[in-house]
């Protein structure tokens, strides 16, 4: 599903954010990528969703390479993951169902499927009721969760999410991780960057450390 | 076929929402093109009339030879016979006295004045087409047949005519260079408005981008924004040529009337104001389209 080999990634500039990482992530599994800031987290879930490419090795995902692939076809790659952010990138112009309905702007789905599916999504991350309301209402946790019910919409097999419970609570910390679970539970591989180890240890799952860009090691959180 | 169709329906419909929500903006850049056509457009529409009289007017290289009212039938038909065997004389019409008047009381509106005259004042005209064709030769021969025994007179005819056509093909080029021009500042505004568009949507372009929307997805809107701007500036030249006519006509056809004639300017046809608003959204596409190449792959996550 993911895999890295030896994949090391040079700004310009000259300052390198990976060293040589190796590692995969195979269907259903939940992978929690720790490191302090600075670690290469980001530029690690950025090279899957091909934000950023890598200097060297190769970064395989749904068995593309990509590294080769061409502009034109990153949009394809991009849909069957579900890209959450620190910042939720979230638009503040519309709503909270027109922000769920973006991604299936561009999907083939006849209007009253898409408009299911957005309802779905948002039901699933308990926004349902808050449908008209717009983003800037919304609390931090929700806004959070507004940007989960977007990344999942389309349904993708790679959830993919970068501090998703930096500057929340712990209370709403745990219930954005309990939706990430949840997802993994019914099929969806699942890619968590946090520095925050006390939330990582709460789950039995494997890990990834960086630090300074390389891999520190791989285990299970206890 | 159907989602792709759905995908322009909604791009078109996105880009009109935009359009109308900023009102003022697409009202004053309306205008702006509109008054930018309406010069091309109106001078259009007025040397295609232009062009229709020139080209319904004899411009043959014709000579008109008027005998003196005194010389009589038999020296105007000697001199019709001498030019008939001239080399340089293509053709000859003779237009007798009586028939001159004859047409002038039908033709102009003067009959009275015509009857109070009590002798016909007219003289016997051969309308002499010349085998050559340049305004010097033609002047030549109008001097030459002045001199002839019962001449009064020899004039180049339909020269102004000729005037007139060189006239509009002057103006019909130079009509081109001011739309060339005008058509590339038609395609300067549109690809300034919108790359302000695409500034101010930077943030949703971003977005876009990273949940798996395609380039062309991203730019059928702002394509479509600069078609409606570009047509939305042709129906304004619309507006300005249909009321400059209008109040021009209302001129014209009081003078045109003194002449007994019922010239008016015609505004432009139902099919030509379509080609002027499919050019001018045409071009609006395509500034729209140099902009989004241009400004959008500048815009990625990250």
């Amino acid at each position: 599903m993911i895999s890295f080999s030896a994949v090391s990634k040079r700004f310009p500039g000259g300052k390198e954010a990976l060293r040589a990482v190796t590692f995969s992530v195979t269907d259903s599994e939940l992978l929690f990528v720790t490191g302090h800031s600075g670690a290469g987290k980001s530029t690690l879930l950025k090279l899957v969703a091909a934000i950023e490419r890598p200097s060297s090795g190769s970064v395989l995902v749904n068995g593309q390479n990509v590294g080769a692939l061409k502009r034109r076809a990153i949009p394809y790659l991009r849909r069957n993951l579900g890209l959450v952010f620190q910042d939720q990138k979230l638009l503040y112009d519309r709503s909270v169902y027109d922000n769920v309905m973006l991604p299936l702007a561009f999907s083939d789905h006849p209007p009253r499927e898409a408009a299911r599916r957005a309802r779905a999504a948002l039901d699933k991350v308990g926004l349902l009721a808050r449908e008209r309301a717009n983003p800037i209402q919304l609390s931090g946790g929700e806004q959070q969760r507004l940007a989960i019910a977007r990344a999942v919409v389309n349904r993708p097999s790679i959830l993919i999410a970068d501090e998703p419970t930096a500057n929340l609570d712990i209370d709403s910390a745990d219930r954005i991780l309990e939706i990430f679970i949840a997802f993994n539970r019914v099929g969806v591989s699942v890619l968590i960057a946090t520095h925050d180890l006390a939330l990582v240890e709460r789950y039995a799952t494997r890990v990834l450390r960086l630090t300074e860009g390389r891999m520190l090691g791989e285990g299970v959180a206890e | 076929m159907r989602a792709w169709l759905r995908q322009h329906r909604l791009a078109f419909s996105a880009a009109t929402r935009k359009w109308l929500t900023q009102r003022a903006a697409a009202l004053l850049n309306a205008l702006a093109l509109g008054i930018a056509l309406a010069l091309p457009a109106g001078g259009y529409a007025l040397l295609d009339r232009l062009h229709d009289v020139s080209a319904h007017t004899a411009i043959d290289p014709q000579l008109s030879v008027f005998m003196r009212t005194d010389a009589g039938a038999e020296a105007t038909t000697r001199l019709d016979a001498q030019l008939r065997a001239d080399p340089r004389i293509h053709r000859v019409r003779l237009i007798t006295r009586a028939e001159a008047l004859a047409s002038l009381r039908d033709t102009s509106g003067l009959a009275d004045v015509v009857a109070a005259l009590g002798k016909n004042p007219l003289p016997d005209t051969l309308v002499v087409t010349a085998a050559v064709s340049t305004d010097e030769a033609l002047d030549a021969l109008a001097r030459e047949f002045g001199a002839l025994p019962g001449v009064a007179q020899a004039q180049v005819d339909a020269l102004w005519a000729r005037r007139l056509a060189a006239l509009a093909r002057v103006g019909r080029l130079t009509l081109v260079l001011v739309a060339g021009v005008l058509a590339v500042g038609l395609i300067a505004i549109t690809f300034n408005t919108i790359r302000l568009q695409i500034l101010t949507q930077r943030d949703e372009i971003e977005v876009s981008k990273l949940i798996g929307a395609t380039d062309g997805f991203i730019q059928r809107p702002f394509l479509y924004l600069g078609l409606l701007q570009g047509a939305s500036g042709a129906l304004v030249a619309l507006a300005v040529v249909w009321a400059g006519l209008a109040a021009l006509n209302g001129e014209i056809e009081a003078l045109a009337r003194t002449y007994g004639s019922a010239f008016r300017f015609g505004f432009l046809s139902l099919g030509e104001a379509a080609a002027l608003a499919l050019i001018a959204g045409g071009l609006g596409w395509l500034g729209a389209f140099m902009s989004v190449s241009k400004y959008l792959q500048d815009i990625e996550p990250k």
